[in-house]
């Protein structure tokens, strides 16, 4: 087991409810599990499909579980399917040294689609991500996804960009250890070479 | 198979709770299981009723929780093992007949695991059941972490077959929901047959008579029973300790708290000051092992959600041991230095921690608090709960909120549990002016439909989902018909417990296991108590208002049907029934004088605006192709055409 940057190591995988949230951070737990490591997954599902923020925190650790709720200002990586999400997530567990991927595709809110709030332009989205992390990717999971044919596979492709930034002991021979429990033979290349995009998306 | 099948003694899964708890189900040989689906209760049934076949249990998901603690109650009076499932509010239903259990005593092991949800995550409230456990005097375990989850669910069976009580097992939101590491053990091979014996001595609850007559007998039988608990408690195996010898601050806590505690005494370096004595039982205290732990320490803190449950009980043994132990002084939720609502967390419990011993908790820095909370503000754009798209109860409020605007009464509608709740919501129309328990919305109304003799003119409607109806709107919409109160009562049938994961309840074809099972026809129930019945389809927008406005030319109890299989079931999720547009010649944008109906106030999350064009538009990946916006645009530039793939690619 190779010693993590950080003991806990404090994952976040957020998004809006139906983006894959809940599996991706399922997938990348058990592959940090087959490693060895205490892993806590925390989350709430609430409002993962009805149009909510859904977050997911993974724990990883060499030796305590820790508890399903990441401390405030304690993330060191934060996933985001959705930029204004991103941006929610910094504000409780952001902090100087963070680093974000983030899927620059926004979803639109109810609130947003009435008119009763403004969702930022993408310059905006950019800029605050960059001042408030200490370093960001950003990356077009779900063009990239549509183009392979189905925008689910974006959580897949930022398995794979999380795996590219080198920041956990991820690599694709493990996705696919995992990813072979649950999917059907027919999928499972589709979803390896989504993991394969989202890697170079961030590979050095 | 199913994960929860897969694995043999020794090997290590990452398991949520709740599927640690269904493992444990089966390490413990349970042989019947019955609950009514809620978050965060339901994934133990859902993880069962997938293995039932291949473990020869009886799995079902029953029309309620008190006739489900019923159903298992009858596994457990025939001598078999039987576990009960469902959220706090089931503990309510249930509580009348668990006060009757609690004292005429179960024979095989019998355990109802009941899930709160502090902070009200997926509830209307976050009340807690731990009170439940002292008020019917029934023992209750909690979980402190993941492997817990599961052995404690045998250890739990043991007891219970060794006082023939139910046991109460509690489990919350943080720890049902959350995954963790577990150890798996071995599932038995044994099964117990099925005999009910009641030829014995009637006082005899293992031959007798299943009772809880004579009080002056069964109460103190049941005492006898809390006090054999209690000392089983004392070395149980569940509770433990972690700190120094002689620690300055003792945390006592139980559930996923102990997680947030271990994290808090971490995030503080405070492991060589402060112990932390996590209970697994939670009542009645051990009295003993509380005393060996307070005698050591001057200062105790208790973290538990919500209410000060664990701090008042052990108050009581505190001001009894006072006279040999001294007095302690005890921090938790009566002094605030803990919140006395929602949940906790590795930083609020630190926050208390650092208070009490002058630790340091590190902060962010200030300039980025100042930055970050701006940008949130700016950044993040509220996201608040809405109806899918394609789902049929935005359809339905839309027919009744436009309806009762027309008729100019200040008509109502009285709500309750389901994803239909968040018609209280004013981006949801605002529709719903009441919500409380589960069939409570058509109560309400059939009160309300009483008052017209103190002067009250206004039309009320009540909305019932098709599990909620089977739950406990028969009995409301019965009240209502008997007594004649001038009501209608919409029930919204999308064809299963959608919000919970679509669970089948008694008017589908198929129950828990998969098998095929009598559907109660819920059109003929209503005639059957007496109401007046119409059925429409609430994508017929017209048609189901034209019907919504006779309903409110008429008098009595009236009952509107609206059938639609919710957009997420299995067989329609992906399926279009039609392609949609919006045709840009005909959208007159801002001039048209519709105030942006389609995106302003419709609100389906698959009708966007196009602040370029300044037009409505469909967002192709989020629209379920419904149709129903077609009705709405006074411009007609919403059109529909019958979809031609039908299913969207699977990934």
């Amino acid at each position: 087991m190779k010693p993590l940057k950080s003991n806990p190591y404090n994952l976040v995988i957020t998004g809006v409810g139906g983006q894959g949230n809940v599996m991706a951070s399922r997938v990348i737990g058990n592959m940090l599990s087959i490693l060895g490591y205490r892993v806590t997954i925390g989350e709430t599902f609430g409002a993962s499909q009805r149009g909510g923020a859904v977050r997911s925190d993974l724990r990883i650790s060499e030796d305590i579980t820790f508890s399903p709720q990441i401390p405030k200002g304690g993330a060191h990586m934060i996933v985001a399917m959705e930029p204004a999400e991103a941006i929610r997530v910094l504000g409780q567990l952001g902090n100087p040294d963070v680093q974000v991927i983030c899927n620059m595709r926004p979803i639109h809110s109810v609130n947003v689609i009435s008119g009763e709030f403004t969702y930022p332009t993408e310059e905006q989205h950019r800029q605050w991500l960059s001042e408030l992390s200490g370093r960001v990717w950003f990356v077009n999971t779900t063009d990239e996804a549509v183009k392979m044919g189905n925008p689910i596979l974006s959580n897949i492709m930022l398995i794979g960009a999380l795996a590219g930034t080198g920041d956990l002991p991820l690599d694709r021979s493990l996705f696919e250890t995992v990813i072979a429990h649950w999917l059907s033979a027919d999928k499972l290349e589709k979803n390896l070479a989504a993991f394969d995009k989202g890697m170079a998306m961030t590979m050095q | 198979m199913s994960a929860i099948l897969k694995g043999k003694k020794g090997e290590q899964r990452l398991l949520m709770g709740n599927e640690a708890i269904a493992r444990g189900a089966l390490e413990a040989g349970v042989q019947v299981v019955a609950g009514y689906p809620g978050t965060p209760s339901s994934d133990i049934i859902e993880n069962l009723s997938r293995v039932a076949k291949d473990r020869n249990m009886y799995v079902e998901w029953s029309v309620n929780e008190k006739v489900a603690a019923e159903v298992a109650a009858a596994g457990s009076l025939a001598g078999l093992r039987s576990m009960c499932t469902m959220k706090m509010n089931g503990v309510h239903v249930a509580s009348d007949f668990l006060l009757h259990l609690a004292l005429s005593g179960t024979r095989g092991g019998m355990v109802l695991v009941a899930c709160d949800d502090p902070n009200a995550h997926s509830s209307q409230h976050e009340g807690e059941m731990r009170h439940f456990a002292q008020m019917l005097e029934i023992p209750l375990l909690e979980p402190g972490n993941f492997q817990d989850a599961k052995d404690l669910i045998k250890w739990a069976y043991e007891l219970s077959e060794e006082l023939r009580s139910i046991i109460f097992i509690r489990s919350t939101t943080r720890l049902s929901h959350a995954s963790g590491q577990v150890i798996l053990n071995e599932l038995p091979q044994t099964e117990r047959k099925a005999v009910f014996s009641y030829n014995g001595f009637i006082l005899d609850q293992m031959t007798g008579s299943v009772i809880t007559l004579p009080i002056f007998f069964k109460h103190p039988q049941l005492q006898e029973k809390i006090k054999k608990a209690e000392q089983r408690f004392e070395s149980c195996p569940f509770n433990s300790y972690t700190g120094p010898e002689n620690p300055e601050v003792l945390i006592l806590t139980s559930s996923a708290c102990n997680l947030y505690s271990i994290e808090a005494v971490h995030l503080l370096g405070l492991q060589s000051r402060v112990g932390i004595l996590k209970l697994a039982t939670t009542w009645p205290l051990p009295k003993g092992l509380i005393r060996k732990h307070l005698q050591k320490v001057g200062l105790v803190l208790v973290v538990e959600e919500v209410l000060p449950f664990l701090e008042e009980n052990l108050k009581v043994l505190a001001y009894e041991m006072a006279s040999e132990i001294g007095i302690k002084r005890i921090l938790g939720k009566r002094d605030g230095i803990l919140p006395g609502f929602g949940e906790m967390s590795p930083s609020l419990v630190a926050g208390a921690l650092a208070k009490i011993t002058g630790a340091k908790l590190d902060q962010r820095p200030e300039e980025y608090e100042k930055k970050v909370a701006e940008r949130v503000f700016f950044g993040a754009p509220a996201r608040d709960w809405t109806f899918c798209p394609g789902c049929p109860h935005r359809a339905t409020l839309w027919s009744i909120e436009n309806v009762l605007q027309m008729d100019h009464r200040q008509g109502f509608v009285c709500g309750d549990v389901g994803c239909y709740t968040m018609g209280l919501s004013p981006i949801n129309f605002g529709t719903l002016k009441t919500a409380h328990a589960m069939g409570s919305g058509t109560g309400l109304a059939g009160g309300f439909g009483k008052l017209e003799q103190f002067g009250m003119e206004q039309p009320v409607f009540s909305v019932c989902g098709d599990s909620t109806f089977f739950h406990s709107g028969i009995p409301a919409l019965a009240n209502a018909v008997h007594h004649g109160a001038n009501m209608i009562m919409v029930i919204l049938d999308n064809s299963g417990t959608a919000m919970t994961g679509f669970q089948p309840h008694p008017g589908i074809e198929k129950n828990a296991m998969g098998d095929i099972a009598k559907a109660i026809d819920i059109a003929k129930v209503c005639e059957a108590i007496g109401a007046k019945v119409r059925i429409s389809d609430p994508f017929e927008v017209e048609k189901t208002q034209e019907i919504l406005f006779q309903l409110l030319e008429e008098k009595g109890t009236r009952v509107l049907i609206l059938k639609q299989v919710c957009a997420l079931s299995p067989e329609k999720k992906g399926v279009k029934k039609f392609e949609m547009i919006v045709d840009a010649k005909r959208c007159l944008g801002e001039e048209c004088g519709c105030n942006r109906l389609c995106t302003r106030i419709f609100h389906c999350p698959g009708l966007v605006w196009d602040k370029e064009t300044k037009k409505a538009r469909i967002d192709p990946i989020l629209c379920a192709g419904c149709g129903v916006c077609a009705s709405i645009c006074p411009a007609k530039a919403i059109q529909k055409t019958p979809a031609t793939s039908g299913k969207k690619e699977a990934a």
